[in-house]
């Protein structure tokens, strides 16, 4: 095998094709330039102001909308879009469905001609800090000044449900119009909470009673998904101490302020949740399994409590049995002097759509959006996928499911007394790396509310003085 | 060399070389560079920052533990790998002690040689979907075969606990990737000359002994190249982690590289720092294919 061969010998052709190689490669300095160069800018089409078209939309000009097709499908959008084309006839609509956003509107936001509207969700999102940072979304203010479809005479900014404007503002400009209006309540079965005789608790005290009956009963009182999902019981911690200290709580949390999670009632929520770890309350190996997982034990009756947004009868379609009766109840508040009523409920309304700053067609993104938030397309949305959109004067109608209904309820109770944070879309790496994996270890018992405490609070301030990472506050 | 030789060569391997250019050069030499701005992804705004992406790297806690992480996979996964691949192939191909002297494999070895071939016919991310239910602590295969058996003090939250996260990956990606080897392994032998088969037969050498003496020395270069090709994947192992544990495992006890390198670019948007991980994830995987191939370079058998 290695005896030598005449002339032209393997291993010094090999070696001299190297040199040649190498030689080759600042000819590919050049082609380097294709992958990260940038298009010029774009002037983004015009049509006349008027009362019938506010947002001076050019009536022939195409419009481009991405949608991100998950667990709402893009049965609503191709609606949506025949509501546009109907208003202008001469315009060509293209509609475009993916789970891939990033991937697929990496390149065209580099080259400088992304599409008109674009709904950046999904677990392939882009994130919405970097869009933000790097300029690429349109400032939607003309869009909240602008009239309704239904009513001339209201904004658009007057029937954004409570919370919208502000999930979508990123350093004082309303860039993202958030359309499903997701609560985070504590889900449960009605049926079988009716059985036993149980009542959803209002507060820290009359929870953990009822966690001891559920579990004499032989159920798990609560389940999580560990490996994935550890996060969603934030809701629970921080979301008690929220009510029970007033929205400043979460604030001072986003704002990345020194000592935000040493307030006392955050800390109470987490003293609280390694209370229920010690006693027993969350199911058994739910730090194995994956937020499915720990959802269809949940539905399946091993546990009486889940905590997560209202997808999650959607989430959990042809899995839960029928008469399930999927019902939400506010998490309760850690004592009787809370700020906040037990009512209160966090919202956070998600489904990003923007429209990119450099996109072809700017005004007729803004007026799709407008259109979304008319009553027909809202209705429509609220129709087809059986959730909340950020709008008022929605109504499913018949289709109305006991999810629904009962968030639908939870809401109204709540009315203005609702409140989010933002921490988990401003500091996404922030949220999964650190807040996600030491609750992880508290849920699991790894480690004491003390060292959650503590440990989140220096990468919190670690965090704060990082200069790669952009800020924002509220 | 005669004249006009390269000339002749080069024109043929003109359009080769051009689209290795385009699609194999550039492309690294586009991270390499990309590597040295503060490039945020989704605009053509970038600055040139010089090496501070690495220097960064380098104090990175999370990088390093990822990388550690990384060179687990490398060092267990491969060994078994192979090892359980090698044993399997001799006692199919050249252990049995029947019919020709010192060749063909135990009784019924036809049939494992289907058998052993399956699990590498499932795609890894399938594989990984199956493995998350069969560690499922409650309603998993793992357990409750462990609870029929009364090895109840053996069960564990495979997915959940630290100590075991990684092993239990670990044997997915060995259960997955032992058929391959198996299958490059039992070519390889083969392929092996018979003669010296017998001759050891005839001395009286054991299974053992015409293994350790004659199967492993002749299959040094299978082994290698086996051992690098299996030491690539471990550097990355993105695939299957993603889909068991997306979010770095407990306490991130298997977050690997590539994962940390997605996770800067597309939930930090930061994609001069990840392509910064990228290009030292690169350097490690050619060093360790260097290390791998002047490992005991000694002379080769010859047959």
């Amino acid at each position: 095998m290695n005896r030598p061969r005449p002339g032209l010998d393997r291993r010094q052709f090999l070696r001299q094709l190297a040199a040649a190689g190498l030689l080759t490669v600042p000819g590919a300095g050049v082609l380097s330039a294709c992958a990260t160069s940038g298009g010029g800018p774009t002037t983004s089409a015009q049509g006349e102001v008027s009362a019938q078209n506010p947002l001076g939309v050019a009536p022939d000009a195409p419009l481009d909308v991405v949608i991100f097709k998950g667990g709402y499908g893009d049965e609503y959008a191709l609606f949506h879009e025949e509501l546009y084309q109907r208003a202008y006839p001469q315009a060509e609509v293209k509609h475009t469905a993916t789970t891939q956003i990033a991937q697929e509107m990496q390149p065209r936001f580099v080259a400088g001609n992304p599409p008109d509207v674009l709904d950046n969700s999904g677990a392939q999102k882009i994130d919405y800090a970097t869009l933000a940072a790097e300029g690429q979304c349109t400032d939607l203010a003309p869009l909240l000044d602008a009239p309704t479809v239904d009513d001339p005479n209201v904004k658009i900014r007057d029937i954004l449900l409570p919370g919208v404007i502000e999930q979508g503002t990123y350093g004082g400009q309303f860039l993202m119009l958030n359309y499903v209006y997701a609560a985070f309540p504590m889900w449960y079965s009605k049926p079988l909470f009716d059985q036993h005789g149980w009542q959803p608790p209002t507060t820290l005290d009359e929870m953990l009673a009822l966690c001891e009956q559920i579990k004499a009963a032989g159920i798990a009182p609560w389940a999580y998904g560990g490996t994935n999902a550890a996060d969603y019981v934030f809701d629970l911690s921080l979301g008690m101490a929220v009510k029970q200290g007033g929205p400043e709580v979460a604030k001072k949390i986003d704002n990345l302020e020194p000592g935000a999670w040493q307030q006392d009632v955050v800390v109470a929520g987490v003293q609280a949740i390694e209370e229920m770890v010690r006693k027993g309350y969350f199911m058994p190996g739910s730090e194995g399994l994956k937020h499915t997982e720990a959802q269809t034990a949940w539905v399946q009756g091993k546990a009486a409590f889940y905590v997560s947004g209202s997808w999650l009868e959607n989430e959990m379609k042809g899995i839960a049995p029928p008469d399930f009766t999927m019902t939400a109840a506010p998490v309760p508040v850690l004592d009787s002097g809370s700020a906040l009523p037990v009512t209160a409920v966090r919202t956070q309304p998600t489904e990003a759509f923007i429209v990119p700053a450099r996109a072809a067609n700017v005004n007729g993104g803004l007026e799709y959006l407008r259109l979304m938030l008319s009553k027909e397309g809202a209705s429509k949305f609220a129709e087809l996928t059986a959730s909340v959109p950020s709008v008022q004067g929605a109504d499913a109608g018949a289709a109305a499911t006991p999810a629904l209904k009962s968030v639908t309820a939870v809401l109204d109770a709540a009315g203005d007394d609702v409140f989010s944070w933002q921490i988990n879309t401003w500091y996404v790496n922030f949220w999964k790396s650190v807040l996600q994996q030491q609750l992880g270890n508290l849920l699991a018992g790894r480690i004491d509310a003390n060292t959650f405490i503590s440990t989140v609070q220096s990468e919190a301030d670690k965090l704060a003085a990082d200069q790669n990472v952009p800020k924002f506050s509220r | 060399m005669r004249y006009g030789k390269y000339r002749f060569i080069a024109s043929f391997l003109a359009i080769p070389l051009l689209l290795y250019v385009v699609f194999v050069v550039s492309p690294y030499l586009q991270a390499i560079y990309i590597s040295m701005t503060d490039w945020r992804g989704f605009s053509a705004d970038r600055n040139f920052i010089g090496l501070a992406n690495y220097v960064e790297l380098m104090g990175d806690g999370r990088f390093w533990q990822a990388m550690w992480h990384n060179l687990l996979l490398l060092i267990v996964v491969p060994v078994v790998t192979l090892a359980i691949a090698l044993f399997l192939a001799t006692m199919t191909t050249v252990a049995g002690r029947r019919g020709a002297v010192g060749r063909g494999g135990v009784r019924g070895s036809r049939f494992y040689q289907v058998v052993f071939v399956f699990p590498h016919v499932v795609p890894l991310v399938i594989a990984g979907v199956l493995f998350s239910f069969f560690y499922n602590p409650e309603a998993g295969l793992l357990n409750g075969l462990l609870r029929l058996l009364g090895f109840d003090w053996l069960t564990r939250v495979w997915l959940g606990d630290p100590a075991v996260a990684l092993p239990s990956v670990m044997a997915v990606l060995i259960w997955s990737f032992v058929g391959f080897f198996y299958v490059v392994f039992g070519a390889a032998m083969k392929s092996l000359p018979t003669d010296v088969f017998e001759a050891a037969v005839l001395d009286g050498a054991g299974r053992v002994r015409t293994f350790f003496s004659i199967t492993l020395p002749m299959l040094t270069d299978s082994i290698k190249t086996s051992y690098i090709y299996l030491g690539i994947l471990m550097l990355d192992g993105f695939a299957l982690l993603q889909v068991m544990l997306p979010d770095g495992g407990p306490d991130g006890s298997t977050e690997v590289v590539a994962q940390y390198l997605y996770r800067a670019a597309f939930t930090d948007g930061r994609f001069g720092y990840a392509s910064a991980i990228g290009v030292a994830l690169c350097v490690v995987t050619l060093v360790l294919a260097v290390v791998v191939l002047r490992m005991g370079n000694r002379e080769r058998v010859e047959y």
